[in-house]
């Protein structure tokens, strides 16, 4: 019985034929509807949360120093999953309600931004000190320092383990389907549980997930010769 | 133009400047030699506040720091508009053009149109006889053209001052002089310059007064014609006798 379900008897493949056709379509729709706007979405925001912890984590100030080591701290040293089923179902019962959609962003954003802090703090760091000496000496302040000088090296040196990072998110918003957001592994889970063909169907989400992560690294080899053009020297003592 | 008094500069227990003054007038070239270790570094550092002195004051064209009291950020730096600094290591920005690099600090720090900025960065990259080299990045460019460019854009803030620490140290020998000669060329229109270096003939040629510092203060003033042919302290003879 088990082992007749292996073997491709003709009807058979007509059957699998047909589900994919079917099927394919609210995949697709899934990950074009939900799978890559949450991960765009959220990894635009997390970046944001990210770039403000990093500085926090550098500055002189214990008091900003603390909160964003705390920060870091819960987000990296909790499940996903978990703080995921806390925004979404825990919340309500202190009548904070937010619907599947914004829940995800909230999630995924926070734990983006806890993550790819610690790429934009090391990758600050790894700009030689010389470099804000430079621009100090032409006058800067410290916020120009950084925004003209020191983040446009540092975003060379963290555009790969940010891209890292980006198709980690690209997977992870399958957790979105705990918390209903009808993304591309909550379609496949809908319609394998009505065709019951597990392998077949969740093979087809698996899919679609590679096939968006293979673009995404041909676009990170782009991005990264682009930002090649100055690489050579670092600008410390040469 | 410069006058420091009674300045003192401590990396914890250990004091680099003890108790340092000094006058450079206008215009004057003033090389500054010693040992390493000596705090002839710190001390040019500690003028444009890339080091903070733990005492004494900096006065720089009129405008002063007082640092037996606590200094704002905003009068470091606008304390720090007063100078250009040329480091050993040129520190080039990596990811901008010969010229963004001269055009940066216009136009973030000063305002300036980027057309204007792009016109007064041609001119001094002209001066600095790289007209040729204002797209290339850095990493295309020699150390004595990097080091050029550098000047270049320490100029371009329009300083009342000049430092420069060890600017030819980096350097393979065969490009020394290219750097050099830009520096004499600005010591002859009459830019005020405290140089650190160890080109002895650089001193003795270009400099009005060179300044032998051992153990954080000054052990020895004059002319390069004194202190070079008749050094008055031991030290400075020891110093000396070294590099021949």
């Amino acid at each position: 019985m088990y082992l007749n379900s292996v073997f491709l008897s003709p009807d058979r493949i007509q059957r699998l034929q047909e589900i994919a056709s079917t099927s394919i379509g609210p995949l697709i729709e899934g990950a074009i509807k939900f799978t890559i706007p949450l991960a765009v979405i959220t990894f635009i925001i997390g970046l944001v949360i990210a770039i403000f912890t990093a500085l926090a984590r550098i500055s002189s100030s214990k008091i900003l120093r603390g909160i964003a080591r705390v920060y870091v701290s819960i987000i990296r040293g909790t499940p996903l999953l978990v703080q995921l089923f806390i925004i979404f179902y825990g919340l309500p019962t202190m009548g904070i309600v937010i619907d599947p959609f914004p829940s995800a962003v909230i999630g995924f954003s926070l734990n983006v931004g806890a993550y790819a802090s610690e790429i934009i703090r090391a990758a600050i760091l790894s700009i030689p000190k010389g470099q804000w000496e430079a621009a100090y000496s032409i006058g800067m302040n410290y916020s120009q320092a950084l925004r003209k000088i020191i983040l446009p090296q540092a975003a060379r040196v963290s555009v790969p383990p940010l891209s890292n990072s980006f198709i980690g998110l690209v997977k992870d918003t399958s957790l979105a389907a705990t918390i209903l957001v009808a993304e591309t592994f909550r379609r496949a889970q809908e319609i394998a549980s009505m065709n019951y063909e597990f392998l077949f169907v969740y093979s087809m989400a698996a899919l679609v997930y590679w096939v968006i992560c293979f673009i995404l690294s041909i676009i990170q080899g782009r991005i990264e010769v682009r930002l090649d053009r100055f690489v050579g020297k670092s600008g410390g003592l040469s | 133009m410069i006058t420091i008094q009674g300045l003192k500069k401590s990396f914890g227990p250990l004091e680099v400047i003890n108790n340092v003054d000094l006058e450079i007038a206008a215009g004057k070239v003033v090389v500054i030699i010693g040992p390493s270790g000596s705090g002839k570094s710190t001390l040019l550092r500690c003028l444009n506040v890339l080091e903070t002195p733990n005492g004494g004051s900096i006065s720089i064209d009129g405008q002063q720091l007082d640092f037996n009291q606590p200094v704002s950020k905003k009068a470091i730096g606008a304390f720090r508009r007063l100078t250009g600094m040329v480091f050993q290591s040129y520190n080039l920005f990596p990811h901008l053009t010969a010229k963004g690099n001269v055009t940066e600090g216009l136009t973030t720090v000063k305002g300036v149109s980027k057309k204007e900025a792009g016109e007064t960065a041609e001119q001094l990259l002209a001066k600095v006889g790289l007209a040729d080299h204002k797209e290339k990045y850095p990493h295309q460019l020699s150390g004595g053209q990097e080091q050029r460019v550098a000047i270049a854009r320490a100029l371009a803030m329009d300083p009342k001052v000049m430092l420069f620490d060890e600017p030819t140290s980096a350097l393979d020998p065969e490009l020394v002089n290219e750097v050099l000669r830009v520096m004499k060329d600005l010591a002859q229109e009459g830019m005020t310059m405290a140089v650190v270096t160890h080109e002895m003939r650089f001193a003795r040629e270009v400099a009005d007064e060179v300044i032998f510092i051992d153990g954080g203060v000054i052990v020895e003033r004059g002319a390069p014609a004194q202190i070079f042919t008749n050094p008055q302290h031991e030290r400075t003879k020891k110093f000396l006798s070294l590099l021949q």
